[in-house]
């Protein structure tokens, strides 16, 4: 394909889902909501899910691989009521951790001492982070008075596990709000989720940390103080704590169209020869948990963005013995600015413009990977199904080109589409939650090409009413005709 | 409905009156078509937002609705509509804004 460089390849993916009941309460909307109505707190609380439903959940299942996404869809709503026994927390291409694993990822993280954990919960944390050896001599904790003290003299959040005040995170700069707690606790948890991630999958790589040349961070966290808000960047800093020592890194900032932006970016530095090995990574999102929580207590189902979701992919060349799936940089596809932010205009810049490029149909695409949002959070509070939408309006494009019948719109959602079944973590579900399965599924030779599309809502900025997209294709090695 | 939007719906009602006032909306299934026609005719089912108790009773319309159709430039409306057309479920959407409208 590239007569010049080698042939770029995402060759593993990981995918982390930590469970943080205690951190809702601090997601940026249960905080103003339970600001203004403190008796809010308790009906939260008391709608969280425990571990163990957590983990048994069939879209987490799907999300670390347990499960395909055919599999979901085969299992009567509501999920949350029809959970998999037995379930386990480790999956092909991810894993799922505990609360007290989260907070000590925090603190093996945390170089500025932003944040004190009690010494029951040090030694929770500990036992779960067996890939850290070099840096678990930082989960410490302190004595249940120190910490008592510590919140009592400075500014910042209680943390809590179990019903009690376990830790604390301060507030650095009483008057630059860049480092408050709350903003700190944000970026923290993006660090180390993403840590997980990107430690996960090396794991399961067998590569060396110190073989990645290029780290490229596209979680939506804001990185820097007062003077460059969000102008920092975290690739470096999550490549330090897994021992990437021969990494440098940089952010790609595009709200949820930033892993697919980066991933293609990422192919390209490996196809020119820059790097030969880049990480893709984003961590998790704490503003977004318990987002639709009033919509979820209102209709009496369990306050579900209880977990932060983090991400890593690997990119590098092909190698010799065909390994991972082929980056189809020539069928990378944009919504560039003049294009118009219609449906019809935006799928055709995305999806149909790069195909007919190359000379493919729609149908030439096994399965498609659009915004896989999870339905049973969204829906409540009158999202409506995400993913199942999207996939109607690609069947009636196919159905404008005269590539399908009208007739045959729904066996064209159910075969190229998939339930959405990524926790709404902003970045997370556009698109590239697939990609593991993608992987396994050429492995085994059942999908020979995939797209993946996501979109980005530039608006929510206030600084354009334009939208973003851009896609590419996965390709199966050798399943193309020479 | 957003709190954005329903703030700038109550603030509309507010300053302009209701009495020249129709909502136009374009969600793409029935369920969420039929949250923003409840908000804007009895108030904001979900309580989270400036609607929340306020019924303002607004004639409420969805873009896929035939008398909306036939008042458009027939060009534009496939551009930006007829995608939606083709793949959502006309009738039901229809049909869940005609229950809080009547």
């Amino acid at each position: 394909m590239n007569p010049l460089g080698p042939t770029p390849a995402i060759l593993h993916a990981s995918y982390v889902l930590a469970h943080a009941p205690d951190l809702v309460r601090y997601g940026s909307k249960p905080v103003r909501e339970i600001g203004r109505d403190p008796s809010l707190l308790p009906q939260v609380t008391g709608s969280l899910r425990p571990w163990d439903e957590v983990v048994a959940y069939p879209p987490n299942q799907v999300f670390i691989g347990n499960l395909v996404p055919d599999d979901l869809a085969s299992i009567p709503r509501p999920w949350y009521e029809n959970r998999i026994d037995p379930a386990g927390s480790e999956g092909p291409f991810g894993r799922m951790v505990t609360q007290p694993a989260l907070y000590g990822l925090m603190k093996l993280c945390d170089d500025f001492d932003l944040l004190a954990i009690d010494g029951e919960l040090a030694d929770q944390a500990g036992a779960d982070l067996a890939d850290f050896d070099h840096r678990r001599g930082r989960i410490t904790g302190v004595d249940p008075a120190e910490l008592r003290a510590m919140a009592e003299a400075s500014n910042g959040l209680d943390l809590h596990q179990d019903g009690r005040r376990a830790g604390f995170i301060r507030t650095v700069h009483d008057q630059d709000e860049s480092l408050s707690a709350s903003v700190l606790l944000e970026n923290l948890v993006c660090k180390a989720t993403a840590v997980l991630a990107v430690s996960d999958l090396l794991r399961r790589a067998r590569l060396a940390a110190g073989e990645i040349d290029y780290l490229l961070n596209c979680g939506e966290e804001a990185v820097g103080d007062r003077y460059q808000r969000g102008g920092g960047s975290l690739s470096k800093a999550v490549g330090e704590v897994v021992g990437c020592v021969n990494a440098t890194g940089s952010d790609v900032k595009a709200f949820c169209s930033a892993p697919v932006h980066a991933l293609i970016a990422a192919g390209a530095m490996v196809a020119a020869g820059v790097h030969r090995y880049v990480v893709v990574l984003g961590g998790g999102s704490q503003a977004k948990l318990g987002m639709k929580f009033g919509a979820h207590l209102r209709s009496g189902v369990p306050v579900m963005e209880d977990c932060l979701a983090s991400m890593a992919f690997l990119v590098g060349p092909t190698g010799a013995d065909g390994d991972g799936m082929g980056l189809r940089l020539d069928l990378a596809g944009k919504h560039p600015i003049g294009a118009g932010s219609s449906p019809k205009a935006v799928y055709e810049a995305l999806v149909v413009e790069p195909l007919v490029r190359a000379g493919l149909r729609m149908t030439d695409i096994d399965r498609y990977a659009v915004e896989m949002h999870n339905p049973e959070i969204t829906e409540p509070g009158g999202s409506g199904d995400v993913p199942k939408t999207n996939y109607r309006t690609l069947a009636a494009m196919a159905v404008l080109r005269r590539e399908i019948e009208r007739g045959d719109m729904d066996r064209f959602v159910a075969e190229r589409g998939m339930p959405g079944f990524a926790p709404t973590q902003g970045h997370i579900p556009a698109g590239v939650p697939y990609l593991g399965h993608a992987l396994e599924a050429m492995r085994h030779g059942s999908l020979d090409r995939a797209m993946i599309v996501a979109k980005g809502s530039l608006f929510l900025g206030r600084m354009t009413q334009l939208v973003d997209g851009v896609s590419f294709v996965v390709e199966r090695p050798g399943s193309r005709p020479s | 409905m957003d709190l954005e939007d329903q703030a700038n719906v109550n603030r509309l009602a507010e300053t302009s009156g209701t009495d020249d006032m129709v909502v136009l909306l374009g969600q793409p299934d029935a369920n969420s078509a039929g949250l923003f026609a409840e908000t804007v005719t009895r108030g904001d089912p979900t309580w989270a937002g400036p609607l929340a108790g306020v019924p303002l009773g607004l004639p409420v319309y969805h873009v896929l609705e035939p008398e909306i159709k036939e008042q458009m430039d027939g060009d534009l409306y496939d551009e930006h509509v007829g995608l939606m057309e083709l793949s959502a479920d006309v009738d039901e959407i229809i049909k869940w804004v005609a229950v809080c409208r009547d």
